[in-house]
């Protein structure tokens, strides 16, 4: 990767050429502290003395396709696991044959960057594709301007919209919009980066980094929840990790399992922190012609059966606070309930569930939950989703970086939005945003580990790859002259190979996702 | 101010344990309790290790004859690893993988519980095998066209702690030119030595072979100008057989003297085995190597 200074929470920069003799530095990115001489890479071969800076030298990633080939092991790290720098080999071109070298994709992992000069991107590839002749144009951009949004899938309030998101101690983001069964949070971007203290861009830098290489991240919430967030992973509120969606509000879930109810329970209040359901009341209970039970609950009513604020947002039932689920009752109606009386309560999510029969008093009664109405609370877990963290990088490519492309850089611009480019990060396909520019948002589970690094500025790194026909290409203005095949890119290279991600469309021959 | 070692689980219940230069692959298996136990002490254990490296690691980059003694319990099982070999040119580094390895397997293999457990660091392996448990280790001759070339069973009884594996084309310099020489021994530290002495020793003089000092390519280097291996082209059968012949001749000094219980040299298409790894060769060892096998 680029230009990954020493320790990004330190912010100690590279002592170029300090006291060591003109060209030699001193390495801080271990205990070791190896003098490096210009050109050379420390003991550990991850770090490198280039122009007297100190760089990180990870190796070039692949993809190759993963669907019907026998998978040859390269060695112990490669597939699912993070460490694939262990198997990084030097290029033989007698590996590469034509055939094979169809199935591979350059990321721009480890392909380092041109940034800021103008001058054609690390590696402009040939590959055939199909019968026809395609380049991809493979770098690593530099984000001043790029972001994380995360998704976390929980109902569980973590703190007020708006509220700022401290790591560290330091400002990283806020809490935005709350989605449909998810808390939304907004992190990174330029103002933290560059905009605030050094610390606050360091810790934003490394937090963003992390995020990205879908590492564990502790947050916390102004006036909320501390939570560790890592992307693909159950999200961690308060020390205790999230394990399912709900299924759908009070009243949803009211709707989806009424007819299920109907003939083992007189009453079923189903507890949400958004909307609280009562069977009996709700539209969905009288369409089956339920009796009414007379049992009230809190809160307020919206339309029958609907009942917003029983409790305060919390971490017991279905996001409330509340634990014993009869605190949420206001009265019993002696006129219509009656004694016998079957009450089920249960969150949204099946986490939670009681089951209480009225005695002669109209006192509830906790009673062993019969089998069929059990079947029914274990139906609403099954239907929940696995509560997860999404992590979506969002980085702008339409600057600088395009001038690796082409010397006429609103023709790549076009070129993408004319369906005509491809698009991806690592591999993996980037949402193009409407609008100028090329604003690309892609989720980082997709992207090979560890793709992204950093520079001091500080800001992100992150891999780019732009995929066209090779005549489409020319009609850009690319920089023909710089076109090369796979295998000859690779000599003497260092590179690691990993399994494209299944879910991914191959990026070669692939059109763009344009908003 | 560095930072700290990571830790990251890898595929299969294995962890990817890293700190600067050291790179640790490890998968234990016993009882979950015990493991968990084990693998708590040598987190602690790892952290320290470097450092107390780097603290006396001038020390270290010293030919072993000239080492009197070192202080910390890991640079004091590299020197005594290479010690036996102090006839040649040899510094303790050549065994800092197996050391390293070496410990935190001593770690596991303290917990009753824990019934096996490899520590592979950059291809040095150290090995914990209770009672009656077996591993089965895979070899490989060249780690830049990865093939299963050969499987090796080991067992509990057999004595074997450690397997090593040296070469040009490793991470570490060579003197020679083998592709790869694995050993088997009785720990991780001796096979280390043994497998960068016995790779050292496979070598030939033939134009297709490049050399070049090796502080020339690295900044301290305890090899100083000693030219090392930097491409091996177009070799002749022939003499990659007279190159394998003397690692063959030094496998043989070393299996004798019971310093490793057996070894396979790659080179090209060649091979040759020894000891545990030969067959026919246990034969002709000594009784002595013979009882520690």
């Amino acid at each position: 990767m680029t230009t990954t200074h020493a320790d990004p929470t330190t912010g100690i920069e590279p002592a170029a050429a300090e006291k060591n003799g003109a060209a030699k530095i001193v390495c801080n990115a271990c205990p070791v502290l190896c003098n490096i001489t210009l050109g050379r890479s420390g003991a550990c071969d991850r770090y490198a003395n280039l122009g007297g800076v100190l760089t990180r030298v990870d190796p070039l990633v692949l993809t190759r396709k993963s669907a019907g080939r026998e998978q040859v092991p390269l060695g112990e790290a490669i597939g699912q696991g993070g460490a694939w720098d262990a198997s990084a080999k030097e290029a033989r071109p007698d590996e590469l044959a034509a055939d094979q070298a169809e199935d591979l994709f350059i990321t721009g992992v480890g392909a380092t960057t041109t940034y800021p000069d103008y001058k054609p991107a690390p590696f402009i590839v040939s590959t055939r594709h199909e019968g026809v002749d395609t380049v991809t144009v493979v770098t690593e951009g530099v984000f001043s301007y790029c972001s994380f949004k995360v998704k976390i899938d929980t109902d569980r309030y973590i703190g007020p919209e708006q509220a700022p998101v401290r790591c560290d101690g330091e400002v990283v983001g806020h809490v935005t919009t709350a989605e449909y069964g998810s808390q939304m949070l907004s992190l990174g971007g330029v103002h933290h980066l560059t905009g605030g203290s050094k610390r606050e861009g360091r810790v934003t830098c490394q937090m963003m980094m992390d995020l990205g290489n879908k590492k564990p991240v502790e947050l916390e919430i102004e006036g909320g929840a501390k939570l560790v967030v890592a992307a693909g992973k159950a999200p961690v509120i308060n020390g205790a990790p999230e394990k399912r969606m709900r299924v759908g509000c009070g009243s949803a879930t009211i709707g989806i399992f009424a007819p299920q109810w109907k003939d083992h329970v007189d009453e079923v209040i189903v507890v949400d922190d958004h909307i609280t359901g009562v069977l009996t009341e709700h539209q969905a209970g009288k369409y089956i012609e339920m009796k009414p039970a007379g049992i009230r609950i809190k809160g307020k009513r919206s339309t029958p059966g609907r009942y917003f604020q029983v409790a305060n947002p919390g971490l017991g039932w279905g996001g409330t606070d509340i634990t014993d689920p009869l605190s949420i009752i206001d009265k019993v109606d002696e006129k219509t309930a009656w004694p016998g009386l079957r009450v089920l309560f249960v969150s949204t999510t099946g986490e939670d569930s009681a089951y209480f029969v009225l005695d002669k008093e109209l006192k509830f009664v906790s009673t062993p939950m019969p089998a069929p109405v059990q079947k029914v609370v274990d139906r609403i877990g099954e239907n929940c989703e696995p509560a997860l963290c999404t992590v979506l990088f969002l980085g702008g490519a339409g600057g600088s970086l395009r001038a690796g492309v082409t010397e006429n850089p609103i023709l790549l611009t076009r070129s993408i939005k004319n369906l005509i480019t491809n698009v991806t990060c690592g591999g993996a396909p980037a949402y193009v945003w409407p609008g100028g520019g090329i604003m690309v948002m892609v989720d980082v589970s997709r992207m090979p580990d560890n793709s992204f690094g950093y520079v001091p500025t500080p800001a992100i790194v992150a891999p780019v790859e732009f995929t066209m026909k090779l005549e489409d290409y020319a009609a850009l203005g690319g920089y023909m002259g710089s076109v090369i095949p796979v295998g000859a890119a690779l000599q003497g290279q260092k590179y690691a190979v990993v399994e494209q991600a299944p879910q991914n469309p191959w990026p070669i021959g692939s059109q763009p996702v344009v908003g | 101010m560095n930072p700290a070692a990571t830790r990251t689980a890898l595929a299969g219940g294995r962890e990817h344990w890293q700190h600067g230069p050291i790179d640790l692959v490890i998968a234990v298996d016993g009882d979950a309790a015990a493991v968990a136990r084990a693998y708590a002490r040598a987190w602690t254990r790892f952290q320290g290790v470097l450092d107390e490296l780097v603290a006396e690691l001038p020390l270290l980059r010293t030919r072993v004859d000239q080492v009197s003694a070192a202080r910390g319990v890991v640079a004091r099982r590299m020197v005594a690893a290479t010690r036996p070999f102090a006839a040649e040119f040899i510094t303790p580094m050549a065994a800092v993988a197996g050391s390293v390895a070496q410990e935190i397997a001593g770690i596991f293999a303290a917990e009753a519980g824990v019934r096996k457990a490899y520590v592979n660091n950059g291809g040095d392996i150290a090995l914990h095998l209770a009672a009656g448990e077996g591993m089965a280790i895979g070899l490989v001759a060249n780690a830049h066209a990865p093939a299963l070339d050969a499987q090796v069973q080991v067992s509990s009884a057999g004595g074997i702690r450690g397997v090593a594996t040296s070469g040009w084309r490793g991470r570490s310099f060579s003197l020679g030119v083998a592709d790869s020489v694995t050993v088997l021994a009785h720990s991780a530290s001796a096979a280390d030595a043994a497998a960068t002495m016995i790779a050292n020793a496979v070598n030939v003089q033939h134009p297709a072979i490049a050399r070049a000092p090796a502080d020339t390519l690295k900044d301290d280097t305890d090899l100083g100008s000693r030219l090392v291996t930097v491409e091996v082209g177009e070799l002749p059968a022939d003499a990659c057989a007279i190159a394998l012949d003397r690692g063959y001749a030094a496998a043989n000094l070393y299996l004798r003297r019971g310093l490793i219980i057996g070894a396979a040299l790659a080179l090209k298409n060649q091979w040759r085995t020894i000891g545990r790894l030969g067959g026919p060769d246990l034969e002709q060892a000594s009784p002595l190597t013979r009882l520690a096998a």
